[in-house]
Formats: C-alpha cells, sequence, structure tokens
C-alpha cells in the first residue's frame, strides 16, 4: 500500500465508551443527570437516540475483509442472540432486580428520601397558599407563626432532600453496578468462546448495556416509586378536607400517572419500531458512501448513491416529523390534565361549601401534585428505552453460571495481576542462561506431549473446513511452525489446542487426555503464550507482565523482556518496570506492544509454548533477531507451536507444516521445502523479494 | 470547543430551519404571555373563592390559559423537533455531498469512519439540543420578562426585588459549574481509569483466559468497579451542590419577594388577588432559567456534532475542475506521466515520474509496499492529483479533464473493493444500472463467479450485509472483477488483485485476470510471479521513483 490515501482499509477504531457517570467530554457527572425528571424536563421523547439501542452501529459489522480471515469466527453468537424487546422485558427486570436485593435498603431509602422532596415541594406550595390567603383575613399573627416555620422548613428542607436522595441513589446503584458488573465478568470469563473477536463497539454496548440497569433505577424506578407515594399522599391530604374534591384529584392523577405514561411507552415503542430501520439503513448509507467513495468514484456511481441516501435522509425526517406531534401531543395532554384538574377540584370543593382558604390549598395543591405524577411519563419513556438493553444484560446473567470460587487475591491497586510478589517466590531456577523456567513456586511444567488426531473443524454446517483431517505431532521438546496464507486455519489450529475451539471430528489430546476435558483454568499452565489478538491492558508494564506468571521475580522478569527484545525500552524509561502503557497499550507501539506480550508469554512458559504469529508489526530485521531470541529463551523440554506468515528463521525448526484452506498440502523441513516446488519455495523466495524490495523474476 | 448555546452557521447553512427558530420564538413569547394569564386568571379565581363564590369568567379564563398552554406546549414541541429533523435531513445531505465533491482521496482513512459516524448516528444527538434545550433557552428570556412586566404593574416593589435577584442564577450557575468541572478534573484520570478498567478486562478476557487468570479476576472486577463508586461519590457531593445551591438561591428569592407581601397583606397594604399573582408568578420567573441550565451539559453531545458537521461540510474542495473542461480523452488514446511528482503530507509518494503507456500495453508494477505503486494508480483515476507535473491520456491533462467521462474508460480492481451493502447483482451494476441480464451472467461467468452465484441462496438477488458481509475474500475480489468485466473499458487498472487470497482462490482470479487484461491497455499491481508472465512491461516503483525493467530476462508475454 502506498502511503497515499487510495483505499479506505482498516476499519475504523471504534470509540471507547468511558464507562461510569462520568461522560466523556470532562463534563461533571451531573451532566448526564439534569435533575428530577419533572415533566417539563423530562421532554426529551420519542425520538431520542436512545430510543434505538437494539440496531448495532455501522461500523460493528464484522469487517468481512482479509483482516478477519485469519481469525477465529466468533462462534455459536452469545448474549447478541436476544432479539430487542422480546417478551421476556418483564423477566429481564426481574433478573436484574434480584441483584437489587442486598441494596433495597438503601434504595427504598432512596426512593423516600425523592418521594420527601416531592413532597416538601407541594406541601410548600400548599402552605404558602394557605398563609397568604389566611393572611388576607387580617388574623393575629401568632395564628400563622407555626405556618410561617413550616414554609420556611419545607423551603430549605426541599432543595437539601434533593441533594441527599440523589447522592444516596447513586451510591446504592453504583454499589449494585459494581455487583452486576462482577457478575457480567464472571459470566464471561467462565466461557470458553472468545468474545473479543466481537468488535470494540460491541464491547463498548456492552459496557453501556450494563450501565442500563443503573438508568432503570435512577430514573425510572426511584422517581416512579416517589411519584406514586406523593400522588397518594396528595389525594390522602385533599380527603381530609373535602372528598369529592380527592375525587377529582384521584381522577387527574390516574389520567397522569397511569394513563398518559401507558400511552407514552406505546408512542416511544411504535416509534423507535418505525425509526430504527431507517436510521439503521441511513447509518450503512453512510458507511457505503464514505468507506466505499473510491470504489463509486470509479465506476461514476457516487451520484446515484448519494441521491438514494438522501431520499432516505428525507424520507427519515418526514417520518420523525408526524412521529413527534403525536410524541408531544402526551407533554401536552399532560398540562391540559394539570390544569383542569386543578380547576375542577375548585368547582367541586366549592360546591361543597369547603372553606375559601381551603379552597385555594386544594387548587395549588392539585396543579403541584399533577405535575409530581407527569414524571411518570419521563419514566416510561425512558424505560421504554432501556427495554432492549436490560434484555441483553438479563441474557448474559442467566446464561450459564459464573464461575464461583475464585480464589481471592490480594489487592494491587491498579488491577491485573494478582499480588506482584516479585522476588518473593524464592528460587528462580534456570534449566538454561536467561531462560525462565518453571522452578518458581509454582510445579515445574515437565514435558508434555501434544497430538492431533485427524482434526476437523467447522465454524458453520455446510461452509468449507476451516481444518480438514489435521493431524500433527507434538512432543516434548519438539518445535513445529506452521505456516500458509490467510485463512488457511493456522489460527484455528491454535484455538483447537488451548481449547477455545472445540473440534467437530477427531481430537487433540494432551498426554493422551483431550484438552477439553481439562479445566479452563488448569490448561493454560500447560498449554498456552502469544495467541491472536494478545490484549496488552492498561496497567504497567510489571502487571502486563505478572500476569503470565504472577509470582515472577525481578531476574525472571528481566529475562523475559530480553528475549523480547524489550529491555533496553523499559530501562530508558523514567518508571521503568512501573510505566503505563495506556489503554490498549496506546501509548506503545505496535512493534513494542507486540514485545510486551511476547515477553509475557515467554515468562508464562508452559511446557507447550503457542507462538501466534509473535514478531507481527516488526520490521523484518527485528522480526529476525526477536524469533531467534524467543526460541533460544524456551527451555530445551518445552515444545513450541509457532504459528507465522513470514517463513525467515524456521531453518532451525524441526518441521515446518504449511496449511492451505485447512489442510496440509506440505511438511518437512526449511531446507527440503526450500528445495521441492510448491506453496513454501515460492513464498520463500516471494518474502525474501518483497523485503529486499526487488522481484526475483526467474521462477 | 465552541460553548456558545446556538451556532449562527446553523442559519446560514440551513435556511430551511429559519422559518422554524423563529416560529420557536414567537411559541416562547406566546409560553409567556400564557404563563402570566393563567397565574392571573387563577389569583382572580382564588381570592373570590375566599368568600365562597365561584368567579366564573376567572375559571373560564383559567381553564382557557391552560388550554392554550398546552396547545402552545405541543406546537413548540413539534417545530422543535421539525427543526431538528430538517437540520439532520440538510447536514446529512452537505455532508455526503462533500465526500462526493472531494472524492475519494479527501475521504479516505480515518476521515472515512468519522464522517460515517456523523452523518449516520452522530447527528441525531441534535434531537435532544433541538426539542430540550432550545425551547427552554427562549423561554428562559421570553418568561421572566413577561412576568416582570406583569409584576411592574400589580406590585412594583415586588418586580424590583426579582429583577435584582434573577442575574444571580445565571451567575451562581457559572460559578458553581466551573467549580463542579474543576473538581470533576481533578478526578478525571482517577475516574477514566477506574471505570474504564471494566470494559479494558472484557475486551483483554481472551487474554486472561489464556494464562489462565480469568476467574481469579472477578474479585480485581468488583474491587475496581467499588473504587470507581467511591471516586464518582465523591465527585457528585460536588456536583449535586450546584444543584442545591441554585435552588436554595431560587427559594430566598422566592421568600425575599414573598415576606414583604405577607405583611403588607396583614397590614391591607395589598389585596389578596395582587398577593396571589406575586405569589404564584414569581417562581416561573426563575424556574427556566434553572431548567435550561441543567439541560446545557445533556445538549453539548449534539452541540459538538453540530459543529463538527458544519466544519467537514464547509471545507472547500482541493481543486476545482477547471471552468471549462477539456474534451474527454479517448481511452485508446496514449497515458504520460509527465514529471509527475506527489506528496502526501509527510511523504513523498512519488518524485518526478515519467512514462509512457501506449494503447494496448500490459504493464506489471512491482515493488516494495508503501512505494508508490497504488498512487500510480490513484493519479490516473483522478483520486490523486500531482504536485507537480502532469498526466495525459491522448493529450488531454487529466486535471482539466470531466473525470466522471474519463473513468467511464477505466475499469479498476482495487486491492480491496468495497461492497455495499445491496443485492449481489446490484454490486456488480455498480455504475452501470441498467446493464441487461444477459450481460450481467457474461460477465459473473467471466469473473469465475459462477460458482459463487450458486452457492448463495437466492443467487444473484441475495442481499449482501453491510461492506458486503457474507463473502470471502476470495469471492469479494471475483466481484471486483465483474464489475470490470461490465465495464467493459478499454483501460484496466489492477491493484494486487490476488494479494492475500489461498491457493485456489488464487488460481480462480488470476485466470479471470487474464481474461480480463486480454487486448486492453492494463496496468498490474503485481507480486506474484504468474502475473508477471502475462505482461509485456515491467516496471518498479520504488522510493517514489520509476524504473523501467523491460526486457525483462524472463517477462515476455507470449
Amino acid at each position: 500500500m502506498s502511503p497515499g490515501p487510495i483505499v479506505p482499509d482498516r476499519p475504523d477504531q471504534p470509540g471507547r465508551a468511558v464507562p461510569g457517570g462520568v461522560s466523556a467530554d470532562g463534563a461533571t457527572p451531573a451532566a448526564r443527570d439534569p435533575g428530577p425528571p419533572t415533566p417539563a424536563e423530562a421532554v426529551p421523547p420519542e425520538l431520542a437516540a436512545g430510543a434505538l439501542p437494539t440496531e448495532p452501529t455501522p461500523d460493528e459489522a464484522p469487517p468481512a475483509g482479509p483482516v478477519t480471515d485469519e481469525a477465529i469466527p466468533a462462534g455459536p453468537v452469545t448474549d447478541e442472540a436476544v432479539p430487542a424487546g422480546s417478551a421476556g422485558g418483564v423477566r429481564a427486570e426481574r433478573t436484574v432486580l434480584r441483584l437489587a436485593r442486598p441494596y433495597l435498603g438503601r434504595l427504598v431509602g432512596a426512593g423516600l428520601l425523592a418521594a420527601a422532596t416531592e413532597f416538601a415541594g407541594l406541601a410548600l406550595m400548599a402552605t404558602a397558599t394557605w398563609l397568604l390567603m389566611s393572611a388576607a383575613g387580617r388574623p393575629p399573627l401568632d395564628r400563622l407563626t407555626v405556618a410561617i416555620v413550616a414554609v420556611r422548613a419545607l423551603a430549605i428542607s426541599r432543595g437539601v432532600f434533593r441533594y441527599t436522595e440523589r447522592l444516596a441513589g447513586h451510591d446504592a446503584v453504583l454499589r449494585m453496578i459494581t455487583d452486576v458488573r462482577a457478575r457480567v465478568f464472571g459470566t464471561l470469563a467462565a466461557r470458553r468462546d472468545t468474545p473479543s473477536q466481537r468488535s470494540g463497539d460491541a464491547l463498548s454496548r456492552l459496557v453501556s448495556d450494563v450501565e442500563a440497569v443503573q438508568d432503570l433505577l435512577l430514573r425510572v424506578l426511584v422517581p416512579g416509586a416517589a411519584a406514586g407515594l406523593v400522588s397518594v399522599l396528595a389525594v390522602g391530604g385533599a380527603a381530609l378536607i373535602s372528598l369529592p374534591a380527592a375525587g377529582v384529584l384521584a381522577a387527574g392523577l390516574l389520567v397522569a400517572g397511569v394513563a398518559l405514561p401507558a400511552l407514552a411507552t406505546a408512542l416511544t415503542r411504535r416509534a423507535a419500531d418505525e425509526v430504527a430501520p431507517l436510521r439503521g439503513a441511513l447509518a450503512v448509507d453512510a458507511v457505503d458512501l464514505t468507506h466505499g467513495a473510491a470504489d463509486l468514484a470509479a465506476f461514476g456511481a457516487t451520484g446515484a448513491a448519494l441521491a438514494a441516501a438522501n431520499r432516505r435522509a428525507r424520507r427519515l425526517a418526514r417520518l420523525e416529523r408526524r412521529l413527534a406531534a403525536a410524541g408531544f401531543a402526551v407533554d401536552a395532554a399532560g398540562v391540559l390534565v394539570g390544569g383542569l384538574t386543578a380547576a375542577a377540584v375548585v368547582a367541586v370543593a366549592l360546591r361543597a361549601g369547603v372553606g375559601g382558604v381551603l379552597v385555594g390549598v386544594l387548587a395549588v395543591g392539585a396543579l403541584a401534585a399533577v405535575e409530581v405524577a407527569l414524571a411518570l411519563v419521563g419514566a416510561a419513556r425512558q424505560h421504554t428505552q432501556l427495554r432492549a438493553a436490560l434484555d441483553r444484560v438479563a441474557a448474559l446473567l442467566t446464561g450459564p453460571a459464573p464461575a464461583t470460587g475464585a480464589a481471592p487475591t490480594p489487592g494491587t491497586g491498579t488491577g491485573i495481576a494478582p499480588s506482584p510478589a516479585v522476588g518473593a517466590a524464592g528460587t528462580t531456577g534456570r534449566t538454561r542462561a536467561g531462560a525462565p523456567a518453571g522452578a518458581g513456586t509454582e510445579a515445574a511444567p515437565s514435558g508434555h506431549d501434544v497430538r492431533f488426531d485427524e482434526v476437523t473443524v467447522r465454524y458453520r454446517t455446510g461452509a468449507a473446513p476451516a481444518l480438514d483431517r489435521v493431524s500433527l505431532d507434538l512432543p516434548a521438546g519438539r518445535r513445529v511452525a506452521v505456516v500458509g496464507p490467510s485463512g488457511a486455519g493456522k489460527s484455528t489450529l491454535a484455538a483447537v489446542l488451548t481449547g477455545a475451539v472445540r473440534p467437530d471430528t477427531g481430537r487433540v489430546t494432551l498426554d493422551g487426555l483431550d484438552v477439553s476435558a481439562y479445566p479452563a483454568e488448569d490448561l493454560p499452565r500447560a498449554i498456552g503464550g502469544l495467541l491472536a489478538e494478545a490484549y496488552v491492558f492498561h496497567a504497567s508494564v510489571r502487571e502486563n507482565l505478572l500476569l503470565g506468571r504472577p509470582r515472577a521475580s525481578e531476574a525472571e522478569l528481566t529475562a523475559a523482556t530480553r528475549a523480547a527484545g524489550l529491555l533496553d525500552w523499559v530501562r530508558a524509561q523514567p518508571a521503568d518496570w512501573d510505566t503505563v502503557v495506556g489503554e490498549e497499550g496506546g501509548q506503545l507501539s505496535g512493534g513494542q506492544r507486540q514485545r510486551l506480550a511476547l515477553a509475557r508469554a515467554l515468562l508464562a512458559a508452559p511446557a507447550v509454548l503457542v507462538l501466534d504469529e509473535p514478531t507481527e508489526g516488526l520490521d523484518p530485521a527485528a522480526a529476525d533477531a526477536v524469533l531467534a531470541s524467543a526460541l533460544a529463551a524456551t527451555p530445551a523440554g518445552h515444545s513450541v507451536l509457532l504459528i507465522s506468515h513470514r517463513l525467515s528463521g524456521l531453518a532451525g525448526l524441526d518441521e515446518i507444516v504449511v496449511l492451505d484452506a485447512g489442510r496440509v498440502v506440505q511438511r518437512g523441513r526449511h531446507a527440503e521445502l526450500v528445495a521441492r516446488p510448491g506453496w513454501y519455495r515460492e513464498q520463500w523466495l516471494l518474502q525474501a523479494a518483497a523485503e529486499r524490495g526487488y522481484l526475483a523474476l526467474t521462477p | 470547543m465552541n460553548r456558545r448555546p446556538f451556532d449562527p452557521r446553523l442559519l446560514r447553512r440551513v435556511p430551511a430551519a429559519r422559518r422554524d427558530l423563529a416560529v420557536l420564538a414567537v411559541l416562547g413569547g406566546l409560553t409567556a404571555l400564557l404563563v402570566v394569564a393563567q397565574a392571573t386568571a387563577l389569583a382572580t379565581l382564588l381570592a373570590t373563592a375566599v368568600d365562597g363564590r365561584l368567579h366564573r369568567p376567572a375559571l373560564a379564563g383559567f381553564a382557557a390559559a391552560v388550554a392554550a398552554r398546552a396547545l402552545v406546549n405541543w406546537a413548540q414541541g413539534t417545530v422543535a423537533a421539525r427543526a431538528a429533523a430538517t437540520v439532520k435531513a440538510a447536514l446529512r445531505a452537505d455532508l455526503l455531498r462533500a465526500v462526493g465533491r472531494h472524492g475519494p482521496g479527501w475521504v479516505a482513512g480515518q476521515r472515512a469512519g468519522q464522517l460515517a459516524t456523523l452523518a449516520g448516528r452522530g447527528l441525531d444527538a441534535l434531537d435532544a439540543y433541538f426539542t430540550g434545550y432550545l425551547p427552554q433557552l427562549v423561554l428562559s428570556v421570553t418568561v421572566p420578562l413577561a412576568v416582570l412586566a406583569r409584576i411592574v404593574v400589580a406590585d412594583w416593589s415586588s418586580a424590583l426585588i426579582i429583577a435584582l435577584t434573577i442575574p444571580l442564577i445565571p451567575v451562581f450557575g457559572a460559578l458553581l459549574g466551573w467549580q463542579a468541572q474543576a473538581a470533576t478534573e481533578r478526578q478525571w484520570r482517577r475516574l477514566s481509569r477506574l471505570g474504564g478498567h471494566f470494559l479494558d478486562m472484557v475486551a483483554g478476557l481472551p487474554t486472561l483466559r489464556a494464562f489462565g487468570r480469568a476467574g481469579a479476576q472477578v474479585d480485581v472486577v468488583r474491587r475496581m468497579a467499588d473504587g470507581h463508586r467511591q471516586a464518582t461519590v465523591r465527585t457528585l457531593r460536588i456536583a449535586f451542590l450546584s444543584a442545591l445551591v441554585l435552588e436554595l438561591v431560587a427559594t430566598l428569592s422566592v421568600a425575599l419577594v414573598a415576606v414583604p407581601v405577607g405583611i403588607r397583606l396583614l397590614g391591607g397594604g395589598i389585596t389578596l388577588s395582587t398577593a396571589l399573582l406575586v405569589l404564584l408568578l414569581t417562581p416561573e420567573a426563575y424556574l427556566p432559567l434553572r431548567t435550561a441550565g441543567s439541560r446545557f451539559h445533556a445538549s453539548m453531545e449534539g452541540l459538538t456534532a453540530l459543529d463538527e458537521a458544519l466544519t467537514v461540510s464547509a471545507a472547500p474542495a482541493a481543486a476545482a475542475p477547471a471552468a471549462a473542461p477539456a474534451r474527454t480523452p479517448a481511452g485508446a488514446g496514449e497515458i504520460r506521466f509527465e514529471g509527475v511528482t506527489v506528496e502526501y503530507e509527510r511523504t513523498t509518494a512519488l518524485r518526478d515520474v515519467t512514462l509512457t503507456v501506449r494503447p494496448g500495453d500490459r504493464i506489471a508494477v512491482i515493488g516494495p509496499s508503501g512505494a508508490g505503486k497504488s498512487t500510480l494508480l490513484g493519479l490516473l483515476l483522478g483520486f490523486v492529483t500531482p504536485t507537480a507535473g502532469r498526466v495525459t491520456v491522448d493529450g488531454v491533462d487529466l486535471a482539466r479533464t470531466d473525470l466522471d467521462a474519463w473513468r467511464r474508460q477505466v475499469a479498476w480492481v482495487p486491492q480491496r473493493a468495497h461492497l455495499f451493502a445491496a443485492s449481489l447483482a446490484d454490486n456488480i451494476r455498480l455504475g452501470a444500472p441498467d446493464t441487461t441480464d444477459a450481460a450481467l451472467g457474461r460477465a459473473v461467468t467471466d469473473a469465475a463467479l459462477d460458482d459463487v452465484v450458486a452457492a448463495l441462496p437466492d443467487g444473484l438477488s441475495t442481499e449482501l450485509g453491510e461492506r458486503g458481509h457474507g463473502l470471502s475474500s476470495g469471492q469479494r475480489q471475483r466481484v471486483a472483477l465483474a464489475r470490470a468485466f461490465l465495464r467493459d473499458a478499454p483501460v484496466v487498472l489492477l491493484d494486487e488483485p490476488t494479494a492475500r487470497l489461498d491457493s485456489a482462490s488464487e488460481a480462480v482470479v488470476l485466470a479471470a485476470t487474464r481474461r480480463l487484461v486480454a487486448g486492453r491497455t492494463a496496468l498490474l499491481v503485481a507480486h506474484r510471479p504468474a502475473l508477471l508472465a502475462d505482461a509485456d512491461r515491467i516496471i518498479r516503483v520504488e522510493d517514489g521513483r520509476v524504473t523501467e525493467l523491460t526486457p525483462a530476462p524472463a517477462g515476455k508475454a507470449s
């Protein structure tokens, strides 16, 4: 590829959502929380972007290009299989709410505080009216003293209640979110499939789904319960003054708190159903017009595609306008209900002979009470928008039981590796100079024999097999390279070996025992290493390395890092081993990231070391050096399965297996393979030529 | 970042929204009047109710004001949503048109993703801005003014207190907002680190699993999430404080008005209906300002999207084509690169390249990756314009010609073709929508797509997923070849058509490629010796310079 921006060929880096209550622009958390959802504030209605959480974003679709050809397709689709808005809505809530049980006390407290806030507001208006209207009768001042004190107390306490309620509510809900995150992570951790094959967007969505639980409580249940409670209190209060007036108020509150929210739910749902497909199609149009700009221009099709996209955009605009008219009618009806209820209360109360001052109290109280009840409209809308996310979370949590009994680990503060007890492990046995061997506190893994026996893997029925009757012998100490073009099945081979993918037929055995029979937590001690998509965590270099061997000594760290060619860089950093590598290793170059992942694999030193493209992202000279030192650093009794698309540096290996379309097409040592015509020889000449910038023209 | 609540560029760029916004302003004024009318009627109603009488005109007036307010409220929401829809549709069209205007060179890379997101869902964030914030912004001006005007008439001393205290709301709001923001920023690194931890762990789960550490991390996840909670609550304590202070300021202001009114009422210095009016109206004066303030942050996302869209779509096109395009060159003419240099922002892709391609030449272009091979093809397609020198076809400078007409003479098979979310047939017919089925069938056969089509559930009418999801790279490459066959153009440009294919697919694509270049002028960017065998000239691009290798020892066409 020339440096020229001719072909857009990188799938976009999806934006990372910052979880937690803080928005990405650094705004205060309050930005997400524009106060209590009084009806006037809950306006953003049916068409809010959040109404459509079910539609995948455009860049989420797995790019089917060669980038992923090598990768293992995400096996059986997991949590996303739940259709949005399935009938499981109520069940989903119940599942989620079960998690709230330990925090019920706190949540009820928050709800009561919310109710107290609203009630204080209502009582303030009613008392102030009473005070003023009584004052007009010029009574002696002492008859008003209680009311004067009450007004002052209510005015101050309303604000204080609201403050306390918001804080208490957030605290309770965040406590619960802590649980949800741990549970979700535990569930995912207990699986063997590879969710990282899903794009970054899907991962961000998982995170925001978990936050939907937060919204469910903070914006739906707590304010909803408070509004309901205050409505009941208001009707009770009115009943003390006049039963007929209380009846009218109750009717008004039922309309505002039950009928209108139901209507809003139906409208929001319909709007989402109608708008979502159009918005999704428009998003695809945008992807096609931008990522396909070159193809469209070259074939003179830009105009037609642009016209089609514009037609769709206009259709969407028309639909949005139409739906908005219906959506805002609910809000307008809310205003109407409030006023008419107050008017009716006045008329009824006067007819019933209620005293003048109390009529005023009833009227103003009714206005305030309906306003409180209208908060349920906002809550209903919010609830409808959370449906899909809640369904997904619930489906995830009700899936296979999470791994329990995980060994409790001492805290490290920043959190990936458990206690970095550097040096505490004591002995640092070595089998070879500079090579960390498994002589630490963990039982040294002795050599293991691995056999692939006629292994066939098919990701979809009917599709061509990713591996087709592959047999491979990897006795202890043997070093084998697997090479071949993209999509040949190399990574699948590694995935089968590490137990991430189960063969459809045939089997992979470790010392005669099927690898899938090993517990997921134990197998990595015997088989592991640098696998496809090795992830570098947002933590220090040390913590990233210790993941491979939690009790590694400083000397072991140094040896592994030196073998991966990263030691000089680490030493050059001011923070040394404690250098933080940034999100997804963003502070490192691609090459450094790869070296770090390789060092971690070498430190782990499993008996069967899998190295999937260990030198990817390194320039040819560095790649050769790193591969050589990595192989030298592997203890003699350990076997190595090297997966590579580069063919240089393979001369010392015991066997090279060439895979093509899932089948073994050639095998032998480097010297033999180069001597015979075939894929290996052709590719070897080609790569050597390409790396020199010169193409051998003679076949 | 633009923190102004309204971007005036909007009115210039989307004139259609002007009317809606004007209507919104008028409705804001109407709302203010109705707030006053409603309070006046209610005050009268209650003042007479003290004597046990029902003031029917006041009741009717109150009901009418409420009904009118409901209507205006509805209109306000509807108009705001209309404006949002109009603006979004217009900006989407603008953005996508900008893509067409600037060409693929401009849109490639990072910008493509940004544009796709912005034109797709990014602009939907404007809904919250238009329907939630903007009407409230109008009300925060009209309602306090109307309330003040009404109270001046009824009781000027109360009006004076309101006028003096209202500015406290925005002033305190701004001061506290800064405080809260500073507090958040102090915690920001910690918060984002703790908050991002969960995503980090989930994303790295396969790696954790590979080291057998997944289960052990559950507790770490819990601990970090708890740390996040504590840090968040600490920040919230300060953030919520601003809402509390604003509420107290408003409450105290109302009290400042209400207490003298009450005292005067006791002394008989004011009528009950006036006192009630003041009591009912005063809180209304403070409310819209507080609401608008609390919604500002929520609408920031929309404002940012708006700013981005207005900026991107306003970027001027790099080089407008000459006013009067020269004649369209014949594809069968001679192609000349005359001293062409192409510089990108940081690199020079081609340096002073001079090359002549005679009609019918089949030229293989070789060289290490990044040497400028694709740029050579980009120049011929008009995606790249020379920094110096020129490219002519049939004696016509490509920079001065109608590119669409010229491109009709060119078939292009890119390294990785973009497939569209449409039927397979439409993907092949790209640029030639009127192709007959027979011609389509021939192209399919020529490109060796037959077996692919046969394996698809609906054959050629099968709808492909987004970006052609569902086809393998070898199959996509054959779709690109079919496009090229259908184009049936005298000039063919191929950019490593067999890169990254397995051997079986490679053989099929190679055979189809041979059929395609037969009898045409062709430039093939090639790595494979097999492709070189079909070329009659070989040029090497290295470090931006072009050298002719022909006659090569073993490259002659047979």
